[in-house]
């Protein structure tokens, strides 16, 4: 498929300006990411916005990056997967769910980091049921969300009690 | 009183929760999935499939899609070099349907392409012109049966009858209970869809193959004879896997990769998308399942009969393993002495229909517990009750004749399950989340009735009927390193986990390195059947220890002792009846070991013509009780709780069996009351996530699990499977509440709202 049709532009992810070549100007967000910025974090699972394993956050919003048309992403501040753990360590929200056992075959995982980190910046102190519905638009097939439940109530408690590693500024 | 506290086992050793080496590479996304591969001048190819259930096609014209730009190249049967057939039992199920045969499922891949651009794929496949003659589809089992349907297959359409006879066929209860069931097709969802990268050699002779699977020596044997290629030539690599739950055992992509990268010389990526996928794999049998228990008149069991039918769909697959699972498992965990069984696989212009988690045994115990509730209200008797009283025990004979002599803790599961406490009822101001329609806010609280309801079961772990489905691992100690090398499938169940546990363990060391997951050692046999941690873990243990072994003779050698009383204790080597002690890894630091075992499990028998025979290795047993809400006026359900008592075994790494419980409990939760693929006619109707519901973080229930620890004797490790337990008795325990809450019958699963309001 050649680029005909399609200038160069460029996103703006995890705080850096990445030029997107060649692209066809029908391609979505989440494919641009991984087949042209390198970035395969985000994960395509359906297609359609029902699973959110490809889940990012663009200027604070978590969406579905299957959704979006890479090219109208212009301007907007995207954060991947990739771009939440402090200088490449593990954000909290990562260590919480290998420790928590939240981790399976892993597909789902980086959707439901990236959406984690969106839920306890917006709400630090969630009921489980608040939890839960903020979730709820992410399919995880392995582990019955328990020990991923488990994983976010941890993270949770110690960011309150003060020992928190601030993602926010690891990904700047 | 003195109190003795036995030492902590050492961090990640077996019994503690040792991290997963593939751990952070998966929280920060830079776990490399088949869907992630990338290679340097890479094509993308896509698969072109028929529309219809059945149908000759008469002719195939490419020669528009060939004008495309960045079409590399067009493949269709014409180009299959080897045997235009594929199949894990028997190879009946062609790489492409060729001109002037059959199309037998709606989804059967008929043309390939592979071109510069995802989107360029997709405008050569509607490009490609394909005719056909299309025929009314063969749809009901039944008509296969009694021979009515046109033959869809030379290979005819029934896949496999067998019958059980044993006992008395002729004795009778004093009760009688009996129900037909019926069971949905449900698919695995596995969220990593089908991907492959195929790489050729240089000289064109050969190939590589990134593949996420279930068992790469079986993947191997299948491909290298599509392609006319010796074993050697094709050369499998895991990529990483994204869930599998049975629907990676077959052949999917892995031919048509092959052959596209083949022709063109480059790279290929196949990649599904979700719709993709539901024609790509096979699925949950859907059984019609007849069921009657003779019972004396306080409730124990005399006789069972059963029909079982399987709709395998239009291609073998594991049919005939499916139907010996399900019909050598219709007691359950129960004691039965006289059974009458007679179960039939089929074919039809349906989807295929192969491994799924549970393997046959989900349709058979959803028949048997709705009975089991049947009985105990005939009887009297509380549904707990009966069950404890026909709980089998070891040493109990199977309906084949087959002595269990696994332990089996049938009645402590049970008694385990019943001691958690149940949750609390359901409170007047409970959020509109937590009771059933939830953000829909549609249930009238006031309508809410709360049911209880149980599940048992028992499960056949590893392969049956002969088969020798062993599993080879190589250990290595060089420059003090120890490394560990296998086939094995890590599809997420953690056992590259387990393999470092048993490594730490055996030898005393902490660092574990694990070789690629790829065909450049012995075949591990397949990920399913509960069986890698027995089988692998097995294997990987025999590997350690012949290594541990050699170190332990090379230091009584040169320190002058007796290599008998030398021992690994913790990190260390120790002369039990000496002072010599010194660290593991200072003794290896110079040593060159390398070791390759096989494991085997005990041979198994064929069943003869009455279905008699020692066919299964080993079981497994758990119970479940689950509490429901349910508003009978709009259906809706709401699973508030599954308690659960599983037989493990030994519990190797306490966080793993519980996310293997508390995942295969979502998963026959889905099949209770969400998830089927519904086909009408032939076709799939649902093929996505917006029509095929999987239980999200809200219809998850709360779990609580109890693990039944009883060293498994015959088994290596002294542990069983725990995969496929979870989800096979929670559906029926579902289904069983929902029956308390409403007096209804519910034949059927999954149970749709209109099956409880109307």
């Amino acid at each position: 498929m050649t680029a005909i049709g399609s200038e160069i532009y460029s996103l703006n992810v995890n705080g850096r300006e990445l030029p997107v070549r060649d692209s066809w100007i029908g391609e979505s967000l989440l494919f641009v990411l991984r087949e042209r910025l390198g970035l395969p974090g985000a994960k395509g699972a359906c297609e359609q916005g029902e699973c959110g394993s490809c889940t990012v956050i663009i200027d604070d919003k978590a969406v579905c990056s299957c959704l979006v048309l890479a090219a109208s992403a212009q301007g907007a501040a995207i954060r991947t997967v990739e771009g939440l753990g402090p200088d490449g360590r593990l954000s909290d929200v990562q260590q919480s769910f290998l420790d928590a056992g939240g981790v399976q075959c892993g597909f789902c995982t980086p959707g439901f980091i990236v959406a984690v980190h969106h839920l306890l910046d917006g709400n630090p102190d969630p009921s489980d049921l608040e939890i839960k519905e903020a979730l709820s638009g992410n399919i995880c097939r392995c582990t019955g969300y328990g020990r991923i439940l488990d994983a976010v109530k941890q993270v949770a408690v110690s960011r309150r009690s003060g020992s928190r590693g601030d993602s926010k500024e690891g990904a700047r | 009183m003195s109190v003795s506290v036995a030492a902590p086992p050492r961090a990640g050793t077996l019994g503690t929760n040792a991290s997963r080496p593939d751990g952070i590479a998966k929280v920060q996304g830079g776990f490399a999935f088949s869907s992630d591969m990338w290679a340097e001048n890479m094509l993308w190819g896509a698969t072109l499939r028929s529309p219809h259930p059945f149908a000759r096609i008469v002719s195939i014209d490419v020669s528009a899609a060939w004008k495309i730009n960045g079409v590399e190249t067009i493949v269709t049967a014409d180009d299959v070099p080897g045997v235009n057939a594929y199949g894990l039992i028997v190879q009946d199920q062609p790489v492409f349907a060729r001109v002037g045969d059959l199309v037998r499922y709606s989804g059967e891949p008929i043309a390939a392409v592979a071109a510069d651009h995802p989107e360029t794929c997709k405008r050569a496949l509607e490009a490609i012109k394909v005719e056909y003659e299309v025929f009314d589809p063969v749809v009901d089992p039944e008509e296969c049966i009694a021979g009515r349907a046109p033959e869809i297959h030379p290979h005819g359409n029934v896949f496999r009858h067998q019958r059980i006879v044993t006992g008395d066929p002729s004795v009778t209860g004093d009760v009688v209970v009996e129900g037909d069931y019926e069971i949905g097709m449900q698919d695995q969802a596995f969220l990593g869809l089908e991907a492959a990268l195929a790489i050729p050699d240089s000289g064109g002779d050969g190939v590589e193959l990134y593949i996420a699977t279930q068992w790469l020596h079986e993947d191997r044997k299948q491909i290298a004879a599509c392609l006319g290629l010796p074993e050697d030539k094709v050369r499998l690599v895991l990529g990483g896997v994204g869930g599998a739950f049975g629907a990676r055992e077959d052949i999917s992509l892995q031919v048509h990769t092959c052959l596209l990268a083949l022709r063109t010389g480059r790279p290929v990526r196949i990649a599904y998308g979700r719709e993709e996928s539901f024609y790509g794999h096979v699925h949950r049998h859907p059984a019609r399942i007849w069921m009657r228990h003779h019972a004396t008149r306080d409730g124990r069991i005399v006789k069972i009969e059963s029909r079982m039918v399987f709709d395998g769909g239009a291609y073998c697959s594991t049919s005939p393993a499916v139907l010996i699972n399900g019909i050598t498992h219709t007691q359950g965990p129960y004691k039965c002495d006289n059974a009458v069984v007679d179960g039939f696989a089929v074919r039809t212009n349906n989807p295929p229909c192969g491994a799924m988690r549970g393997f046959g045994v989900v349709q058979a115990c959803y028949a048997h517990e709705s009975q089991m509730d049947k009985l105990a209200a005939a009887c009297g008797v509380d549904p707990v009750e009966i069950r404890l009283l026909n709980a089998m025990e070891t040493g109990d004979k199977l309906i084949t004749g087959q002595v269990v002599d696994s332990v089996a803790p049938v009645e402590e599961c049970i008694r385990a399950t019943a001691a958690i406490p149940l949750p609390p009822d359901l409170p007047s101001d409970a959020d509109f989340r937590d009771i059933p329609g939830g953000s829909g806010r549609t249930a009238d609280r006031s309508h809410i009735r709360r049911g209880i309801g149980w599940g048992v079961s028992i499960k056949n772990l590893m392969y049956s009927e002969g088969f020798d489905d062993y599993s080879t691992a190589r250990c290595r100690i060089s420059n003090g390193v120890v490394s560990i090398k296998f086939a094995t499938a890590e599809v997420g169940q953690g056992f590259v986990m387990l393999a470092q546990q048993i490594a730490r363990t055996v030898l005393g060391v902490d660092e574990v390195l694990l070789d690629t997951i790829d065909t450049q050692v012995g075949s591990a046999g397949s990920t399913s059947a509960s069986r890698q941690t027995w089988m692998s873990g097995g294997a990987v243990n025999a590997a350690c220890v012949a290594v541990r072994d050699k170190v332990l003779a090379h230091v009584a050698q040169y320190n002058d002792l007796d290599a008998e009383n030398l021992v690994v204790d913790g990190t260390e080597i120790v002369d039990i009846r000496g002072t010599f002690r010194k660290p593991v890894a200072e003794v290896i630091r110079h040593l060159e070991v390398d070791e390759t075992a096989e494991y085997h499990h005990p041979p198994t028998e064929d069943l003869d013509e009455n279905g008699q025979g020692n066919c299964h290795v080993a079981f497994a047993f758990v119970a479940h009780r689950a509490v429901v809400d349910v508003d009978p006026e709009l259906g809706l359900v709401k699973v508030v709780q599954v308690a659960t008592a599983q037989d493990v075994g030994r519990v190797l790494n306490p966080l793993s069996c519980v996310g293997q419980v508390e995942g295969g409990i979502a998963q026959g939760l889905g099949l209770a009351v969400m998830e089927e693929i519904v086909v009408t006619n032939g076709k799939v109707r649902n093929p996505s996530f917006t029509d095929y519901l999987l239980p999200t973080f809200l219809d998850a229930p709360d779990v609580e699990a109890v693990f039944i620890e009883e060293f498994e004797p015959k088994s290596p490790l002294g542990a069983k499977g725990v995969g496929e337990p979870p989800c096979i008795s929670v559906t029926p325990a579902i289904a069983n509440a929902i029956r308390n809450a409403t007096g209804r019958e519910l034949p059927r699963v999954p149970i749709r709202p209109y099956d409880v309001c109307l």
